[in-house]
């Protein structure tokens, strides 16, 4: 399995989660084809930062999030996950790894039980676990809802059906905190919400990211709202990773073509710069049959022939900045030396 | 013989669209659900009107009031609205159905559910045009082939025999929008069109609208949260809160003199792509206001950072701005104004005092 390189995997150790060589397929009925959700890719996150996920639907970036909590198991490679191999894991020790790292959701009402009340719901995971008495849970659960900005008295009598949209987002929050998890992988947690609801949202997981000493994955198609909270950014595309930078460095110096696309394609609230033209035609190809090379070329603006036969490997092209391109828009490292 | 009445009582001259005072409430257990409250506006042809609010600030309730579109029962209806000088507030499903398709259409949110899953795409294009235009079955299908090539799908004669299940989210809103398009009507309405899509193809589609609105001269409606996506591709911006019309403006002039404190708010909550990462965002605190029981006064009054007493006793009408007679705000302290100026000074001089107590312990 050709990969896209592991130059921009770090050796230091507080590195939390290590990704190596990640494959998910999905057989496509008995037809003997695959959908190549993810394809070899490599990442690695360290304690207490914020690793962004972000591009198109179908490229990977939610599988990759469930293939980290072994929902499904991947195809092949290697989850690393305080110092513990994942994919070797089963039964007990399988369920009890999955304590240090929890999910949310995009949908927050139909990711919570409609029948329960929201107390319950997020003390659950403490019942399960048996985690303290009965009393100390109450208390776990009380300051945790304070904490995210939901009455607790009310969550004792109401079901999540009388909550909005960012309320139920914040239960769901507050449900994946009651374990003290190390890891919290965010999948488009605000896409379903309005601009001002997200904000508030964004800025609570910062807040608790910060007192917890969090560290999360946030998976998101907004680029804007991916670089707001991330502190580096891996651009996937069609199961594969693109771009691997620091937050500020990948809006200021992108070096993928298809991020440059990614960035131009967000809407710019003032009309006197938002006469935008179409950033790219079409949709991603179906990952049954991925293009072979570079996955990116038919639509690339700068493909070659070299992009059509042979798959780029990420590269350096900066500080903590690697690019999987044949023709990347900034001179990769090793080239500017010689 | 309805033609003929239509025809007689057009007005080719006057804007295509007039609301006065429009009004729409729900009977429920609770109370009255107050989810439009008395909003006019007129909207000329050919002209793209960007209807802003959040979730609840009775945006959609609106659009649908204008389409015809609510549930008859429990739905209170006032004020007036014209299409082409015609009252059509007070018509029915079925005089409704006149206006539907040839006069005006609408695409929605989610462009999963909005398309029949058991029906070929070529059906559910050429039925309307057999239906409302009269068309023959091959003429009809011919159409929607030519539809589906203006709406950019490639290989357009297979797409007709394929269902919805085989094609993604962005290439069904596309089928929505050759529906709509398909009787020509004289204007769109689209309700949070890209909302379920993403960024790349949000901007594929509202392109795709743009120039469709363009090449046919014909009004649209785009309804959305998010003053980004309205920025760019409309003229005219009204933003709603709590189900009345607190700002508007054309798109230009709102940019740039924002009135409304909400206006400014909601831009403020969208994050930027200059600022550095970890920018704390600027989000309205709490949630827009139960309709049932409204607050007394202004209706942002109590998310409002700028709110005096006077916002909660006295409700400030829709004025007029000093440069733009066009530039409608409903604020007694509007953003530039010297009294709002004054309430910045004296927040930020308390905020500064408060830092300064909380540095002394």
């Amino acid at each position: 399995m050709a990969g896209t390189g592991k130059a921009h995997l770090r050796d230091s150790p507080d590195v939390l989660l290590r990704i190596e060589d990640l494959v998910v397929e999905f057989p496509v009925g008995r037809t003997g084809l695959k959908v190549n959700a993810v394809s070899g890719i490599s990442l690695d996150v360290l304690k207490g930062e914020t690793l962004g996920l972000v591009g198109e639907s179908g490229c990977g970036k939610s599988t990759t999030g469930r293939a980290i909590m072994q929902l499904p198991r991947p195809t092949s490679g290697s989850v690393q996950f305080e110092g513990t191999e994942l994919t070797q894991l089963t039964g007990d020790a399988m369920r009890e790894a999955r304590t240090r790292m929890q999910m949310i959701f995009q949908d927050p009402i139909s990711s919570l039980n409609p029948r329960r009340k929201v107390r319950q719901i997020v003390m659950e995971p403490l019942n399960i676990w048996k985690r303290g008495t009965d009393d100390e849970r109450a208390k776990k659960v009380d300051s945790i809802l304070e904490e995210v900005g939901i009455d607790p008295v009310r969550a004792g009598e109401s079901q999540p059906h009388q909550f909005s949209g960012g309320q139920c987002q914040r239960i769901s929050i507050a449900r994946s905190l009651v374990l003290d998890p190390s890891l919290i992988i965010c999948d488009e947690p605000v896409s379903a919400l309005d601009v001002s609801v997200q904000a508030q949202v964004l800025n609570l997981l910062e807040d608790l990211k910060a007192e917890y000493g969090l560290t999360l994955i946030f998976i998101a198609h907004d680029l804007a709202v991916v670089k707001n909270i991330s502190d580096r950014v891996a651009v996937m595309y069609l199961g594969k990773i693109c771009e691997v930078a620091p937050s500020d460095v990948l809006y200021e110096s992108p070096a993928h073509h298809y991020t440059s696309v990614l960035l131009n394609s967000i809407p710019v609230p003032d009309p006197e710069v938002a006469v935008t033209k179409t950033a790219i035609e079409g949709e991603p190809p179906s990952p049954v049959l991925p293009p072979p090379g570079c996955r990116f070329n038919p639509r690339c603006p700068a493909a070659q022939d070299i992009c059509r036969s042979e798959e780029p490997q990420l590269r350096p092209v900066g500080e903590g900045h690697f690019v999987a391109c044949h023709f990347p828009t900034v001179t990769p490292v090793e080239l500017a030396a010689r | 013989m309805s033609d003929l009445i239509q025809a007689s009582s057009r007005d080719i001259d006057g804007p295509l669209l007039e609301l006065t005072d429009v009004t729409t409430h729900f009977k429920t257990a609770r109370g009255l659900v107050r989810a439009v409250d008395g909003v006019s506006f007129t909207l000329d042809r050919g002209k793209a009107l960007g209807i802003v609010g959040e979730s609840g600030s009775g945006k959609t309730i609106l659009s649908r009031s204008i389409m015809g579109l609510l549930p008859p029962r429990g739905t209170v209806r006032g004020g007036s609205i014209k299409f082409e000088g015609r009252e059509i507030g007070n018509l029915g499903r079925k005089e409704m159905r006149s206006v539907w398709g040839k006069e005006m259409a609408m695409i929605f949110q989610d462009p999963m559910t909005s398309l029949n899953p058991v029906m070929k795409i070529g059906r559910q294009i050429a039925e309307p045009l057999q239906i409302h235009l009269g068309m023959t079955k091959q003429n009809a299908w011919a159409t929607a082939e030519r539809l589906l090539q203006d709406v950019r799908i490639p290989e357009p004669k297979r797409r007709l025999e394929q269902y919805p299940h085989e094609m993604s989210g962005g290439m069904r809103q596309r089928i929505m929008i050759a529906i709509a398009l398909a009787c020509g009507p004289t204007a769109l309405f689209a309700d949070e069109p890209t909302t379920a899509l993403d960024v790349t193809v949000q901007a594929q589609i509202l392109d795709l609208l743009g120039e469709q609105r363009r090449d046919r001269n014909m009004s649209l409606v785009l309804v959305t949260h998010d003053l980004g996506v309205v920025a760019g591709h409309t003229d005219v911006i009204a933003v709603m809160y709590g189900g009345k019309l607190v700002e508007k403006a054309s798109t230009k002039g709102l940019f740039a003199n924002m009135k409304m404190p909400y206006t400014e708010a909601l831009l403020n909550s969208i994050p930027k792509l200059e600022d550095r990462s970890h920018t704390r965002l600027s989000a309205i605190a709490g949630r827009p206001p139960d309709l049932v029981n409204p607050p007394k006064g202004c209706r942002f009054a109590p998310r409002c950072p700028y709110a005096q007493p006077k916002c909660q006793t006295e409700e400030p009408p829709l004025v007029p701005t000093a440069e733009d007679p066009n530039h409608l705000y409903a604020c007694w302290y509007p953003v530039g104004s010297p009294e709002n100026a004054e309430i910045k000074v004296r927040l930020a001089a308390s905020k500064g005092a408060l830092a300064a107590a909380a540095g002394g312990n």
